[in-house]
């Protein structure tokens, strides 16, 4: 019902190609994620599936239908503001139902749709306040509500989390998980945040200046990363990337190991430095490493609470299965 | 720690202010007050002491005062009307990306910089006039018999000479509320499905209201004192005597200060019930 399909789209502001040629292919019931850094292209991708923005060139495919001419309102898509784009003079309630209002659906349908809506929400008590009444979540959840009542092929979100504060944002993210799996409909969601996109994904689209670097399972793209770029975009803290003689040792232009995969001990091992700044969290222990010959800084995890201070001495273990290898173009070696 | 001493030094140093703007006000109206229950004949006898609700009684028995009430609320109610529509209008037309579009802004403000009496003399002679007037030439062009505009549609062509006048205001005002619009809720409207004509009912003018509300207050104020505009085009024959016109005929023409100072407090009233009113129609959007 959701089958998303670009062939060959490509996008130019003026003189500017946005988005180079771009073929991509989202199935019904897809989480899919698009991540990059900031102006990678990847709102602009959303737009184009949205019919906000026209393409320049190719087309847009949705469920086995060319839509490249139709109109947003004609896609079956719904979307979900960074801003929530609410209608700041209607309540809770006018909000919803303003989608099917000009759908022209029976008022006894709208009130059940919302009443549905707004059970699945915990929107509620608050159906009768205006928009400038509620926090940032609760607006977050009336944006969400007037995309589910219109009963979408597909959602997409814009960024929805980045205007919320931390606590709010985890919470959120899993609520929007839920109703993934509740509704099992399509949805596109856009974000800077490699953890939002490592947590809610199916499918992880990485951007770089329009460009697909790569589309995989969260786990694939963590597990082998197909290029320098994503490998120093997901995961957190950053993958280490180490160039030069430790590189060659490997056959390889530069190698990244992940700080999760490097063993610390007080006794001598592979590589040794000295300990620089170190963040304790608790469950896990985060050291910054310098002086080790191999690059400025190595991070490493250590489980637990490790006794290491700051100037000490410190040897590392990486664990040999688990370095990347990449090749001058910085492509992954196999 | 400041507060208490902060806040008396800032009362001080706002006296002198308030004091200036409280006088401005208080003394005229004061004076005004004083007048209109006094028989004062400039011309007659001067000041010729008190006469209690006279000049009141008088002011509304008059067979021109109702016309002339009546009078101000048409062409009030119409230049509002007419500002508030084409206002709109333009103030979404001009938000469009054009060439050039600082300069037609600046062309469309420019109406407002023409003082009333030039404005209203150029309209007069230049347009208006059933001989040489460019309408007359026009209505010529087509065969039709000239208007004699300011005889045969004296309060409609004075307020069209007014709307010209106040249209950049509106539009200005209205502008700045139309480029205010999050571009965000235009696309969420129209991936709801709506239509540009929906758009503009559900969303664009919903977010006008308040400066509608502002634009409507503010030229209220000013058109209820409209006065050369009268003077200098029909000296308020065939129908356009207004209250103010009205006040000065009776202050200036009749020498009767009196009889126009109860004139003005009786403009005053009006005013503010108009005032209320409107404000009670509209008020409701500001505090949204």
């Amino acid at each position: 019902m959701g089958q998303i399909t670009l062939e060959k789209v490509t996008k130019s502001f003026g003189d500017v190609e946005v988005i180079p040629p771009l073929d991509l292919t989202i199935e019904d019931g897809e989480f899919a994620v698009f991540v990059g850094p900031s102006g990678c292209g990847k709102s602009t991708l959303l737009r184009l599936i949205a019919g906000l923005e026209d393409t320049t060139s190719g087309k847009i495919v949705i469920d086995g239908n060319d839509a490249t001419e139709v109109p947003p309102a004609k896609r079956g898509l719904a979307m979900v503001f960074q801003s929530y784009a609410l209608y700041p003079h209607m309540s809770v309630r006018k909000n919803i139902a303003f989608p099917m209002k000009m759908a022209g659906i029976d008022q006894a349908e709208q009130d059940s749709r919302i009443q549905q809506a707004a059970a699945a929400l915990n929107l509620t008590d608050y159906l009768d306040r205006k928009p400038g009444q509620l926090s940032g979540g609760q607006r977050q959840r009336v944006a969400i509500g007037r995309a589910i009542v219109r009963e979408p092929a597909a959602f997409l979100f814009d960024e929805p989390l980045s205007n919320l504060d931390a606590a709010l944002r985890v919470g959120m993210r899993m609520e929007i998980g839920e109703l993934h799996n509740k509704l099992e409909t399509t949805m596109i969601y856009v974000t800077h945040d490699q953890v939002e996109a490592m947590t809610m994904a199916d499918k992880i689209v990485v951007l770089r200046a329009g460009h697909i670097e790569q589309v995989g399972s969260p786990l694939d793209l963590y597990r082998a990363p197909r290029n320098l770029f994503v490998a120093g975009f997901i995961g957190s803290p950053t993958m280490n990337l180490i160039e030069g003689a430790e590189a060659a040792k490997h056959e390889a232009t530069t190698i990244g190991i992940r700080p999760e995969h490097i063993d610390v001990s007080a006794e001598p091992g592979v590589w040794s430095g000295r300990v620089g700044v170190a963040e304790h969290l608790g469950s896990d222990t985060f050291f910054h490493i310098h002086d080790t010959g191999l690059a400025e800084t190595l991070t490493v995890r250590a489980p637990g609470e490790v006794s290491f201070r700051h100037g000490d001495t410190i040897h590392l273990n990486p664990r040999a299965d688990q370095i990347h290898r990449f090749d001058a173009e910085g492509l992954r070696m196999s | 720690m400041a507060t208490q001493h902060s806040r008396s030094a800032a009362r001080m140093m706002m006296a002198p202010a308030v004091i200036l703007l409280l006088g401005w006000m208080l003394v005229p109206l004061t004076m005004t007050l004083w007048f209109s229950f006094r028989k004062y004949l400039p011309l007659r006898g001067g000041d010729q002491g008190w006469v209690g609700f006279d000049n009141y009684v008088r002011f509304v028995s008059s067979s021109s005062f109702w016309p002339a009430v009546q009078t101000s609320l048409i062409i009030v109610g119409g230049v509002l009307v007419i500002t508030v529509v084409f206002g709109i209008l333009l103030a979404l037309l001009l938000d469009q990306p054009m060439w050039g579009q600082g300069v037609v802004r600046i062309l469309v403000i420019a109406p407002f910089f023409v003082m009333p009496t030039v404005s209203a003399l150029v309209w007069k002679n230049i347009f208006m006039d059933p001989v040489n007037g460019l309408f007359a030439h026009l209505w010529k062009f087509f065969g039709a018999t000239p208007v004699e505009w300011l005889s045969q549609a004296s309060v409609q062509s004075i307020v069209m000479i007014v709307s010209w006048q106040w249209l950049p205001f509106a539009t200005l005002i209205l502008l700045t509320a139309v480029q205010s619009l999050d571009g965000e809720q235009l696309e969420a409207s129209e991936m709801d499905g709506a239509k540009p004509l929906q758009r503009f009912f559900y969303i664009i003018l919903p977010h006008l209201a308040r400066a509608i509300t502002i634009v409507v207050l503010i030229q209220t104020i000013f058109l209820l004192a409209i006065f050369a505009e009268i003077f200098v085009t029909t000296g308020g024959a065939f129908g356009t005597k207004t209250l103010s016109y009205l006040i000065f005929q009776r202050v200036l023409e009749s020498q009767n200060i009196g009889l126009g100072s109860a004139g003005g407090i009786y403009a005053v009233i009006l005013a503010n019930i108009v005032a209320i009113f409107l404000m009670r129609i509209v008020g409701k959007n500001l505090d949204a």
